[in-house]
């Protein structure tokens, strides 16, 4: 990768320390991708902010590297590990806190747009069409590179950061207008938000960079983003096209047999001992539509609703909050259904959800089972 | 990442999902429906196709380092950014394998990469 005599000075620490570890980092990346160059980018989306993830490393890491680097974008952020004003829901100790507010204040001594959300293509306006970005969360990568046609890689957390210190990026493929070379055709009838979900975990562990989808028009937001989430959670796949024309060389169906495999292998319950709804977070318009679906109705079981913390605002504003309130639903900011203390095994044995990429996170590193149903049937059979 | 380094393979012929599969003070891989369940991956020279899912198994790496559960190198057929700055970041050496050099690695030989 060719780099300008102002990122080699910095590469060399001529700039102070963390211009050095960014650059570092994009050299590595760069090179790992058989990138040629760098190119600036224009808005970066940094993961690694849960305390429960990052771990004490991760915390002195930002710490460290926050006492010179500043962002050089528009730098948001993923959930954290709790949400402040419900604390005594998550059982937490007092390092734990600490460790967690450190994080935080690393980010803010950067110069981070504290979004703390996995959705920020919903929070935030989104740039023109092919605009350069680097958006780390697997789900927003895909989301933006898929629907809001601008261009970035799958970053990592580091190679985020990275990008949001040096406001540039690796031009890796990605990057590039390349064509798919597999095409997935689908072909599961009457498919509602699950079965999208379950398309994006088979569609991540088949296809490579990019992959076309055939047989499927007009999704709507929540299926949208169950198939970025779940394709993200599963393998490399960084971006889908809809298609029925796709020239792709490889062709492979999606079938209702390839779901059951697929469902057989997230869903390990016949029932939960709660309900959680929101990985991805859930928007302003998945909050209205869920309040319609609970007029005159309430959960039996504890339901956890997750949605970014500008979101719950307007929500409270429009009412919707009041409603899913009075329909038992408990609203979290900040932090996410899966990687978080808040739903352990002290608590629960298995949990109740329509999210794939909650699915799998919540059997693996919260080591709960998971009964997985699409969003009506929650509402159908854990209401009343 | 380069250096020359030696070890015991742990190969694995399924993506590693660094934060959802792999336990980040021990290096134990705790996906029970992975190959590697329940094997430490410390001081190993870790063989596996690429990572997957999730950006924050940068981390997962790096901290492994931190608490010296880390392999002693990876191995892999396709690159993939979160592996690759997870590894820069640690100081782990990083190889990326032909496809003839990753089948010739079987688990358990005691190699040097470098």
């Amino acid at each position: 990768m060719e780099l300008t005599k102002d990122e080699e000075k910095s590469l060399n620490g001529e700039h102070g320390e963390a211009l050095q570890t960014a650059y570092r980092i994009l050299s590595a990346t760069g090179e790992a991708t058989d990138a040629e160059k760098l190119v600036p980018i224009h808005w970066a989306h940094v993961s690694g902010v849960n305390y429960n993830t990052i771990g004490d490393a991760g915390e002195e890491f930002l710490a460290t590297i926050s006492k010179n680097a500043k962002f050089k974008v528009r730098t948001t952020v993923n959930p954290m590990g709790y949400d402040k004003d419900s604390v005594e829901k998550f059982g937490l100790d007092e390092n734990f806190i600490q460790k967690q507010e450190s994080i935080r204040e690393s980010y803010k001594k950067m110069g981070v747009t504290p979004s703390f959300s996995c959705i920020p293509y919903e929070i935030y306006d989104m740039p023109q069409e092919g605009t350069q970005v680097a958006f780390a969360e697997t789900n927003a990568a895909i989301y933006a590179n898929s629907i809001g046609k601008l261009k970035t890689n799958k970053e990592s957390a580091f190679s985020a950061l990275a990008s949001a210190i040096t406001g540039k990026s690796p031009y890796s493929d990605l990057r590039k207008d390349d064509s798919p070379t597999m095409s997935i055709a689908m072909k599961v009838s009457d498919p509602n938000e699950l079965t999208f979900g379950l398309l994006g975990y088979f569609a991540g562990k088949v296809a490579d960079k990019s992959v076309a989808i055939s047989g499927v028009k007009n999704l709507d937001k929540r299926c949208n983003k169950s198939l970025c989430a779940s394709m993200g959670t599963s393998g490399t796949c960084g971006k889908f096209v809809l298609d029925d024309n796709s020239d792709a060389s490889e062709k492979v169906d999606f079938d209702e047999k390839e779901m059951q495999k697929v469902y057989d292998e997230l869903n390990t319950a016949e029932s939960g001992d709660l309900i959680t709804l929101g990985s991805p977070q859930l928007g302003l318009e998945e909050m209205n539509d869920l309040a319609s679906m609970l007029k005159g109705r309430a959960f039996k079981k504890r339901c956890l609703i997750f949605c970014p913390r500008p979101i719950q605002e307007q929500a409270r504003h429009l009412g919707y909050a009041g409603q899913l309130e009075s329909a038992g639903c408990e609203l979290m900011s900040d932090c996410c259904t899966c990687l978080t203390p808040l739903v352990t095994k002290k608590d629960a044995d298995s949990v109740t959800t329509n999210s794939i990429k909650g699915a799998y996170y919540l059997k693996n590193s919260n080591g709960l089972d998971v009964n997985l149903k699409p969003l009506s049937e929650i509402v159908r059979d854990e209401t009343s | 990442m380069r250096g020359k380094v030696s070890g015991k393979v742990v190969k694995s012929n399924q993506p590693i999902n660094f934060l959802g599969s792999v336990d980040k003070k021990t290096g134990e891989v705790t996906d029970q429906k992975h190959d590697l369940f329940g094997k430490k991956i410390a001081g190993s020279i870790l063989v596996f196709p690429n990572g997957i899912g999730s950006s924050v198994g940068a981390y997962t790496i790096y901290s492994l380092k931190s608490n010296n559960s880390a392999p002693a190198a990876m191995a892999c057929q396709k690159v993939d950014l979160t592996v690759a700055s997870g590894c820069a970041l640690a100081n782990i050496p990083l190889f990326i394998l032909s496809p003839d050099e990753y089948e010739n690695m079987k688990d358990g030989d005691e190699i040097s990469l470098g």
